[in-house]
């Protein structure tokens, strides 16, 4: 019993990682004022690219990279039409899962059903890391998780107590006042963007190198968009964004303990989502506190200098 | 020499200029396409041809394409409708799905007993009201709890598609499928006729074409469209003129949901003959449609050229599946850049940019 219970939390952390990734992304991209719905076609991307750079070098360091440029270059693609172009961010976004799924099934048509030849190792932490149980649960990990949770600490600081997040958010807030500030709106905005899709690239080289070490179409299976209603349920809160997070990650974990029930998978494959559905009303029920954290300019375009 | 890119706001336009503007666009995105072949040593001049001489190029072609723009028209013209009202309904897919068990029940539990005039309209009649169904709580959840309601739509697209594999693995199954995962075949009354040689199921046809027309009028000459175009345009002003979103929103949706429940119908009553996978019953039309909608310029009536332009795009897409070698998913690359050209397009709509070049003093 105890075995299972630390192999419960270990594997919810993990399960966790991916979506922790991409909700601390977007969060930053949102804070900016920018909607990016295409977060699911940027893991996708991720993924892929990520797999196959490992597997053509056997490199994973060098499959992380390719997987957060790639995430990058796309969220590029949807600042420049939101931000430059001040086109409908929710149809960009929606351009840009079709896109990056589409890319990412192309790009990795002769790698499905392959295995990594190699493996993220789990790191352990020394001291910690021999701790009984809490160990093993915690310090014993996918260096992913590491990154993910240190990533959540900074962006929580960087954006409550730093210079560089107070422009952040109020770009977010009120873009015109920003400007008057001096604050060079469209720079902000795409930067912002940026590490949404670097993160995004970065969830995506968790699914497909640590996560199932293998590449499959549609692989991402809708994080991407639980990702986008964690947001919302972190209130842009990236310390609120580690429960999101590990919450759908022991989820995906229920889903495995409960099939020895005899409950159809199918029914079970319903879980996320249905929770996903519950989570956004769960977040709403203080709605004031919704109202007050949500970025004022969130996927309005900034029509600024035109008059 | 230097120079300077200057943008100004268009103010005023020649009626056509949007058409110019619409065609410029859809050949910048198929440039764009030309590239991404290239890049995969692909000739893309080939290939391009290949697309539409498969979809257009013979008879078989033809109606192949007419086959698939069914579902694409259908969905389409009601995605025209709610994204006038600025909401985001991305379930089409989910709501195709649902129309396609609800057919599927009445098919399989009615159909024996009931001749085919009794059974075709409850089976459209039973889809309607799936897709709308399945519509109605992102609805509710958005006017009454604020939940981003393209969150939710696609949550139940995931959901549809579980309930679809369930009943088919499930308590559906065939007994005479072999094992396979599919539900019995429908019986013979609740299976459309076809033109003959070819795949098109002439009722949803019609109905597509129908649905078309009615919602084109009901757009732009009823009382409803006008609080809908408001309702999207300028929701402040809407409040403050008294119109009922909740009501405008539920209307919509049921119609929106509808019709792609419609859609459901048509696939599986005219075309598969029985429930089976959801990636088999709809070939991601949900989501191709919206792009439909977008190229009509959210106009109901040309949703019916649109969704034959992508119809075609479809079956192109997969002639050349078969003749170069490329995955399914190449066809989503296509939306996705389509799709991208066309808002980038809009900006051209509404803005003059002149690359400026003076000479140095």
């Amino acid at each position: 019993m105890d075995s299972l219970i630390v192999a419960v939390v270990h594997r919810t952390l993990v399960a966790g990682t991916p979506l922790l990734l991409g909700t601390l992304g977007e969060i930053v991209t949102e804070r900016a004022g920018i909607l990016n719905l295409g977060v699911e076609g940027m893991m996708a991307v991720g993924a892929v690219s990520a797999f196959t750079t490992t597997f053509v070098t056997g490199s994973i360091l060098l499959g992380v990279l390719v997987a957060i440029a790639a995430g990058t270059f796309l969220s590029l693609i949807h600042a420049f039409v939101s931000v430059t172009l001040k086109a409908n961010q929710v149809v960009s976004g929606l351009a840009l899962v079709m896109f990056g799924l589409g890319l990412s099934g192309l790009w990795g048509k002769s790698f499905i059903g392959t295995p990594l030849p190699t493996r993220v190792h789990d790191l352990k932490i020394p001291l910690l890391g021999n701790v009984p149980y809490i160990g093993k649960m915690f310090f014993h990990q996918d260096p992913f998780l590491y990154v993910a949770v240190i990533l959540g600490v900074v962006f929580w600081f960087g954006l409550a107590h730093t210079r560089c997040g107070i422009v952040i958010r109020s770009v977010g807030e009120s873009p015109a006042a920003s400007e008057s500030q001096g604050i060079n709106v469209s720079l902000v905005q795409y930067l912002s963007t940026m590490i949404g899709g670097a993160l995004a690239g970065l969830a995506g080289a968790h699914l497909s190198l640590s996560y199932s070490r293998a590449w499959a179409e549609g692989m991402t299976g809708g994080r991407g968009w639980i990702v986008i209603a964690l947001t919302i349920f972190a209130l842009w809160n990236p310390l609120r964004a580690y429960l999101g997070a590990f919450l759908f990650g022991g989820i995906f974990v229920l889903q495995y303990l409960l099939q020895p029930l005899g409950i159809p998978p199918n029914i079970l494959g319903m879980l996320p989502y249905l929770i996903t559905l519950m989570v956004l009303v769960i977040a709403v029920i203080g709605k004031d506190a919704r109202r007050h954290a949500a970025p004022a300019m969130l996927g309005e375009p900034y029509l600024g200098g035109e008059g | 020499m230097n120079w300077r890119v200057k943008v100004e706001r268009r103010v005023s336009y020649p009626r056509f200029f949007p058409t110019v503007v619409l065609l410029f666009s859809l050949l910048g995105g198929f440039v764009l396409i030309g590239l991404l072949f290239l890049i995969s040593h692909v000739n893309p001049l080939f290939a391009l041809w290949k697309i539409f001489s498969g979809s257009f190029g013979s008879l078989y072609g033809i109606t192949e394409t007419i086959t698939k723009a069914i579902p694409l028209i259908l969905i389409g013209s009601g995605l025209a409708l709610v994204f006038r009202a600025k909401f985001w309904n991305i379930g089409a897919e989910g709501q195709l799905l649902i129309g396609a068990i609800f057919a599927g029940y009445v098919a399989l539990n009615l159909g024996p007993k009931l001749p085919f005039y009794v059974i075709v309209p409850l089976m459209f009649v039973a889809g309607f009201i799936g897709g709308a169904l399945w519509a109605l709580p992102t609805v509710i959840l958005k006017l009454r709890l604020n939940v981003n309601e393209v969150i939710s739509t696609l949550m139940l697209n995931y959901i549809a598609a579980e309930l679809l594999n369930f009943l088919i693995t499930g308590p559906w199954k065939g007994k005479t499928q072999m094992g396979f995962p599919y539900t019995d075949d429908f019986p013979h009354s609740a299976v459309l006729s076809v033109v003959p040689g070819t795949r098109i199921h002439l009722v949803t046809l019609c109905l597509a074409l129908l649905f078309a027309f009615a919602l084109f009028i009901m757009v732009y000459y009823t009382r409803f469209g006008y609080e809908l175009r408001v309702t999207g345009d300028n929701p402040d002003a809407a409040r403050y003129a008294g119109i009922d979103f909740m009501k405008v929103t539920l209307i919509m949706m049921i119609i929106s949901g509808g019709v792609a429940g419609i859609a459901g119908v048509g696939e599986v009553a005219g075309i598969h003959h029985h429930l089976s996978y959801p990636s088999s019953i709809s070939s991601g039309y949900g989501y191709t449609a919206i792009i439909v909608a977008w190229l009509a310029k959210l106009n109901p009536l040309l949703t019916i050229l649109s969704g034959l332009f992508f119809a075609g795009i479809v079956v192109g897409g997969d002639a050349i599946q078969v003749s170069l070698g490329l995955p399914a998913a190449t066809v989503q690359i296509f939306n996705g850049i389509l799709l991208f050209s066309l808002i980038m397009g809009d900006y051209f709509l509404n803005h003059r940019v002149k690359l400026v070049v003076r000479e140095a003093p």
